[in-house]
């Protein structure tokens, strides 16, 4: 499954992460930041047209937004009206998807890295404000954040009348409360502003207007990493990088079971078997054994299998999706070996996502809520055999059609998120959870898997 | 307000319509007769799109988007009933069920519940859910008078948003989140609501109860009767209802003029007073020094010998009558037409020396409830309307926060709307004259080039300060151009019983006694010359000796008159006293003839509000024991004195009153009763605000009308024969109209009686001198608390705990100016009298000021006036 012309090679290929892996000692000091080029683009950038930026730089580079959704953001910002300020960029931080974890190494580590971004992009769209709205679990990265913006401010890269442009930047850092419906960006807007996390009607769309109800941009940590190297380089040649509309370089959070996870850059275009597998990459599944199935791109994707259609195909956003309704999403690939038993992955998939519904809309509310306790009734001995297929009909009331990417009977995809799972297991694993419940067979700790049976359920 | 949006053509389930642009989907949907079934949506509140359960499709549009946050847009074609939608529903109603406990049966909505009705209209006929439901700890108080029932709750946020958007009294919210979302109270601000009853009528389930209504009645055993509120002159509109010859409930009815369907908990709670343990049941007269029961004929005659006595010795200008605003208008004028037309006294006065002049009250260009929304700006002068007037502060706080009016917020104290001010001009008690002069240059950044009037508030911001400085205030802003009053008078029916000549120099239907002569002469056959007293003058008289018998027409007198003193001396001094209530109050007790009276849900007709707006007032109930409505008992007395009224019903009375009082032409009883919103007098002025279709009964809205499912997934649309106007529109233009307005008004109606002209207030007002302040004294501001020692708040149980206690709330430098500590008590000394009260610091008291709320405590404000004088100031001495 390698119709890539110029398949990228099966390695990191390290921009957004390349200082923070060469001098991990301060990459996130001023210091370490500068002397390996840091705010050489921004200063570049303030001699350009700031809507140029946008058009001639972001957009040309093809860059699509790194939370989830893929939207390409030189799009995102066109959509900003005219002579309508003041207007904010806001940056999620709040990364909360299940097992993704390469904005809090970001943050962490390369933090200035992220506020050359901001300012590239505020002074791109002609904003004077700009909030992150970090992860209130990240202390450290918010200290380093805070300690960032401050130097930044004392080396006059923030302020007023940044290094005699005339442009003026200022940064507010808040610590989110610990919401994963904030990362969603009307939730988060609205958290931002003081009030509870939950989303709101579109249109407005945040871009007419957001915080404030001024016109906002929402864009993502990695994505606004990525602007100084798409200014430094240029956005044609970083559109070289990767594979179709899928272009430049993205992190993935590998985890589940496989010898070597962790986040690694890689070019887009290399396939799932390259990221699982690459002795450089994932290093292959734990014990030398085989996947079973695995989530492409966090918790609210659907999932693949190990079948080699599915291993062999491309880290190409618009190609999974279309071929298999699925998405890269947040970039988190989680690994499943055959020991693993899928109903109740399904089922601790379903008890985040109700536990994370913010309650605003009836289907996720109380749909998240009854799949939950269906899927823990049957990865728990307890199912009857036309549990799944109750569970799809639940599901199609909160997702019309099951989808992706998602319809859906409410305002924001959480919902449908709880949804993918149900899907999944009914795809690839109906058999299996058919004879679990006729047999009333208890499914067993997945981790716990190797060291004798335990029940992960009962005590949560 | 006229709707100058673009019609555009949408297309809903195959039917074309046409319907402003940019209206929300679900409305267009209603008004053209297609029920898209809901939770969330309420008319008066912004749309969330929350329950889901109004998904549509619409052509070109991926998903389904809610009907109640799309708008309609040109060529628009909409399917409300589509297999996908119908999923849809399915689907959220089941969702909504599989957590709800089905206590139906012991449910306070069961019956009349929109969860119930839109299962089966729009639901699956039986649940997939096997698994436990969750479960809280239920029923929890959230206030005072509203429970929780946090297992019924679907989680629509009405009752949230109402109390965010409408009342401004955030004060309950959602906490935890998904299953487990709830509403919730903040721990050190509790959810002390004047509109609390609000949450129970909006909430779509039976998740908040009224402890009054709660586990009263089932819903199809009540009847019910649209009626209007008579606690406060807002006169809102509700529906009134009953079970086994028992008020157990008042609602609120959407009333776009006045009151958008909101009650405040004083009116929604306080028919509770009506089953009052203390009513009197029979009539009284005094014998051998004490009040004992006795037959109607033998009180009436009694009572009509003690007038007859005191006009055949000392003459008409010896008898006096105070009070009648709590009545209906029939009731105000036949006591009215008692008094002047029988008796021949102008000795009359409906107001218990807490209002204004009538001439005031009559005589200034008015305005409307809905001139507030598209006002250049509302000036407030007057009492806080969050205490005295609950429903109009909501709409004042409306036109302000969602509308953008500018608000001026003329005052001695902060009051409700405060913190809405786009400017305050702050005075002393007593200055408000001096303040009035600021207005016109504080008004213009406002405006700042807003049409429409000037929208004034006005009104006695406290009884300790006399009428005369708001006077002289009204005299100075009436010069500014523009300007429309809406003359803040408290009680119930006060302004209909001024319109109906309860008030000394005027006569009914607006006319002084000099222009009415003639008319009412022919009419009644003889009329008063002389201007008489006002309530003041009248005890003051009565104190003199001066007055023989005195007649008290349904007021706790000694309560509600600002000056206790005097009251006392005055119902002593009186020669003969007759005491017309509903209770035997302080003064009824040293009354010569008690006699019991019908009260608000036990009689019919109408009422007027503080705009001139007549409304109906509805009977409900059969009064128990024998009181009689007050328009009966004027009459019998008329008729031991030598007249027959000859008028046997309501509609009777109001046919004379529209006959002969000359601001109510055309104002008969057929056309009060196919008013829908009301008739603003003088009709002339305000025909084109009539509107004679019956309303619309929402299809499924939480009204008293149960929805009635007509097959599946169909509802009945209630619908009324349409009567054809019978009134030709005025011919004069709006324009002529408006300008019209503050003109005198020429009425030849009633059928060949003499013309009168109504009255305008044109003569110039000087402004008397307001003492000033000394030093080492403050002046008292007595405005009042919504709670108080009034008769409806003492005899309803719900209400009368949550009367606050009594303190004196000054500056905190004035605290330690004395040298006591927060709370401690002091006397409190004024020209009247003195008392210990305790004093409490409030930084949003000015300095030099001194806050006591007005009939509150066994003793207070009334023992401290005198309404000799126009101001009330106080001075402070340690106990210690």
């Amino acid at each position: 499954m390698t119709s890539v012309i110029g398949a990228p090679n099966a390695t990191e290929t390290r921009i957004v992460t390349k200082r923070l892996r060469d001098r991990p000692e301060d990459s996130w000091t001023l210091d370490g930041f500068t002397q390996s080029g840091g705010y050489e683009a921004f200063r570049a950038a303030l001699k350009l047209d700031p809507e140029a930026i946008g058009a001639e730089q972001v957009a040309a580079a093809g860059l699509r937004g790194r939370g989830g959704a893929g939207f390409p953001t030189g799009t995102k910002w066109s959509f900003l009206p005219k002579d309508s300020y003041p207007r904010y960029l806001v940056v999620n931080g709040d990364e909360g998807e299940p097992s993704t974890f390469k904005d809090r190494m970001l943050i962490e580590n390369d933090p200035h890295q992220l506020i050359e971004g901001i300012a590239i992009s505020s002074y791109a769209i002609g904003c004077n404000l700009a909030f992150i709205y970090v992860r209130g679990e990240f202390a450290l990265g918010f200290e380093r954040l805070e300690a960032a913006r401050r130097d930044a401010h004392a080396a006059g890269f923030l302020g007023a009348n940044i290094l005699g442009s005339g442009f003026d930047l200022d940064i507010v850092i808040h610590r989110a409360a610990g919401a994963y419906i904030c990362g969603e960006e009307t939730a988060l807007l609205s958290s931002l502003e003081g009030d509870r996390g939950m989303p709101r009607i579109r249109p407005p769309f945040p871009a007419v207007a957001g915080l404030y109800a001024k016109p906002t941009i929402v864009n993502n940590v990695e994505t606004l990493s990525t602007v100084p190297h798409i200014m430094r380089m240029g956005g044609a040649e970083y559109a070289k990088l990767g594979v179709n509309k899928s272009t430049g370089t993205r992190i993935f959070s590998l985890s589940g079971h496989v010898n070597r996870p962790g986040n690694y850059e890689v070019e887009l275009g290399i396939t799932f078997r390259d990221l699982i597998e690459s002795p450089e990459l994932g290093g292959g599944v734990r014990n030398g054994g085989k996947v079973k199935f695995f989530i492409p791109g966090g918790a609210s994707s659907q999932w693949l299998t190990g079948s080699d259609e599915h291993l062999d195909a491309p880290l190409d956003m618009d190609y999974v999706q279309q071929t298999f309704g699925v998405m890269l999403g947040s970039g988190a690939v989680m690994v499943y070996d055959e020991t693993t038993n899928p109903a109740l992955v399904a089922w601790r998939l379903a008890k985040f996502f109700a536990h994370e519904s913010c309650g605003k809309c009836t289907p996720c509310r109380e749909g998240t809520g009854w799949i939950e306790k269906v899927l823990y009734r049957i990865s728990h001995g307890y199912g009857r055999p036309q549990d799944l297929d109750l569970l799809l009909d639940v599901g199609d009331n909160i997702s019309p059609g099951l989808n992706a990417p998602f319809s859906q009977t409410t305002i924001c995809p959480l919902g449908p998120s709880a949804v993918s799972p149900v899907v999944s297991l009914h795809k690839f694993f109906r058999e299996e959870v058919i004879a679990m419940c006729q047999n009333n067979d208890r499914a067993l700790d997945v981790t716990a898997s190797d060291s004798g049976a335990s029940d992960l359920g009962a005590g949560e | 307000m006229k709707d100058e949006r673009e019609i555009v053509t949408v297309t809903i389930d195959g039917i074309e319509m046409q319907a402003p642009k940019g209206e929300l989907l679900i409305r267009v949907a209603q008004d053209n007769g297609t029920f898209v079934p809901r939770f969330c949506w309420h008319e008066r509140m912004k749309p969330v799109g929350m329950c889901r359960m109004c998904l549509v499709e619409v052509e070109g549009v991926r998903g389904m988007p809610p009907a109640c946050t799309t708008t309609v847009t040109d060529g628009m074609v909409v399917n409300t009933k589509s297999e996908t939608v119908k999923k849809a529903q399915d689907g959220v109603l089941e969702f909504l069920l599989i957590n709800h406990p089905l206590d139906c049966p012991v449910c306070d909505r069961g019956g009349e519940c929109p969860l119930q009705d839109q299962t089966l209209a729009f639901g699956p006929g039986e649940s997939r859910y096997v698994e436990e439901k969750r479960h809280f700890e239920k029923p929890i108080p959230i206030s005072e008078l509203v429970l929780l029932d946090r297992e019924r709750c679907i989680q629509c946020s009405r009752c949230t948003r109402f109390a965010d958007e409408i009342a401004g009294d955030r004060l309950i919210d959602f906490g935890e989140r998904g299953g487990e979302m709830q509403v919730i109270t903040y721990p050190d601000d509790p959810f002390t609501s004047y509109f609390s009853g609000n949450t129970v009528q909006v909430c779509p389930v039976g998740a908040l109860t009224a402890k009054p209504y709660r586990f009263r009645a089932r819903p199809w055993d009540l009847s019910a009767v649209e009626t209007s509120c008579q606690t406060c002159s807002v006169g809102c509109r509700g529906s009134l209802e009953s079970s086994s010859n028992e008020l157990v409930r008042l609602l609120g009815v959407d009333v776009e003029p006045v009151n958008h369907g909101w009650l405040c908990d004083k009116g929604r709670f306080g028919y509770e007073a009506t089953h009052a343990e203390d009513r009197a049941r029979n009539p009284m007269i005094r014998r051998d020094g004490s009040l004992v029961e006795c037959s109607w004929p033998e009180a009436l005659d009694a009572a009509a010998e003690g007038i007859k006595r005191s006009l055949d010795l000392h003459g008409p200008a010896s008898i006096a009558m105070v009070g009648g605003s709590r009545g209906t208008n029939e009731d105000a004028y036949l006591w009215a037409r008692l008094a002047k037309g029988v008796i021949g006294t102008d000795n009359v006065d409906a107001q218990i020396g807490d209002g204004l002049p009538a001439e005031v009250v009559l005589g200034l260009p008015g305005a409307t409830i809905p001139d507030l929304d598209e006002a250049a700006a509302i000036i407030l002068l007057g009492p806080d309307l969050k205490e005295e007037l609950p429903v109009l502060y909501l709409r004042v706080r409306r036109a302000c926060v969602d509308l953008g009016v500018p608000i001026l917020d003329v005052s001695a104290v902060d009051h409700g709307l405060s913190k809405y001010a786009s400017a305050t001009i702050r005075h002393l008690p007593g200055e408000q004259a001096s303040a009035a002069r600021e207005i016109s240059a504080a008004l213009a950044p406002l405006i700042d080039g807003r049409s429409g009037p000037i929208v004034v508030v006005l009104g006695r911001s406290d009884v300790a300060t006399s009428a005369e400085p708001t006077v002289a205030a009204a005299a100075i802003i009436r010069e500014i151009p523009n300007t429309r009053f809406l003359v803040a008078l408290r009680r119930g029916n006060v302004r209909g019983a001024i319109d109906l000549g309860l008030a000394p120099g005027f006569l009914p239907g607006r006319v002084t006694l000099d222009a009415g002569a003639e008319r009412f002469v022919a009419a009644w056959g003889s009329a008063p010359a002389e201007v008489g007293l006002d309530t003041a003058g009248i005890f003051n008289a009565a104190s003199e000796g001066r007055i023989g018998a005195l007649i008290l027409v349904g007021a706790d007198i000694v309560n509600d008159f600002p000056d206790r003193r005097l009251v006392r001396a005055g119902v002593g001094g009186a020669g003969f006293v007759i005491c017309i209530n509903a209770t035997v109050t302080e003064a009824a007790a040293d009354a010569d003839v008690f006699l019991p009276a019908t009260v608000w849900g036990e009689k019919a007709g109408t009422t007027t509000n503080l705009e001139g707006r007549i409304s109906r007032v509805g009977r409900k109930i059969a009064a128990v024991g024998n009181p009689m409505p007050d328009f009966r008992i004027a009459s019998e007395l008329a008729l031991r004195l030598g007249t027959d009224f000859d008028l046997e019903t309501v509609e009777e009375i109001q046919d004379e009153i529209a006959r002969v009082a000359p601001a109510f032409a055309e104002v008969d009883a057929q056309l009060l009763k196919r008013a829908r919103d009301g008739v603003v007098l003088p009709l002339a002025l305000h025909r084109d605000e009539l509107v004679l279709e019956p309303r619309r009964i929402p299809v499924i809205d939480f009204s008293w009308e149960p929805i009635k499912p007509e097959g599946p997934g169909e509802f009945e649309v209630v619908e009324f024969e349409v009567v054809e106007p019978v009134l030709e529109a005025d011919a004069s233009d709006e324009a002529a109209a408006e300008e019209e307005s503050a003109l005198p008004v020429d009425i030849s109606n009633g059928a060949g009686l003499p013309d009168a002209q109504l009255f305008v207030w044109s003569a110039q007002h000087a402004a008397q001198p307001t003492p000033g302040r000394d030093n080492y004294a403050l002046r008292l501001s007595a405005g009042r608390s919504l709670y108080d020692n009034g008769r409806t708040v003492a005899s309803t149980p719900a209400l009368r705990a949550l009367i606050p206690a009594q303190t004196l709330r000054v500056n905190p430098s004035e605290i330690s100016r004395v040298g006591v500590a927060d709370g401690e008590s002091v006397r409190v000394s004024t020209a009247r009298g003195s008392l210990v009260l305790s004093l409490t610091g409030d930084a949003n008291v000015p300095a030099g000021v001194a806050v006591m709320p007005f009939n509150i405590g066994e003793t207070g404000v009334g023992d401290l006036v005198d309404v000799s004088l126009v101001v009330t100031d106080l001075r402070l001495e340690t106990l210690r």
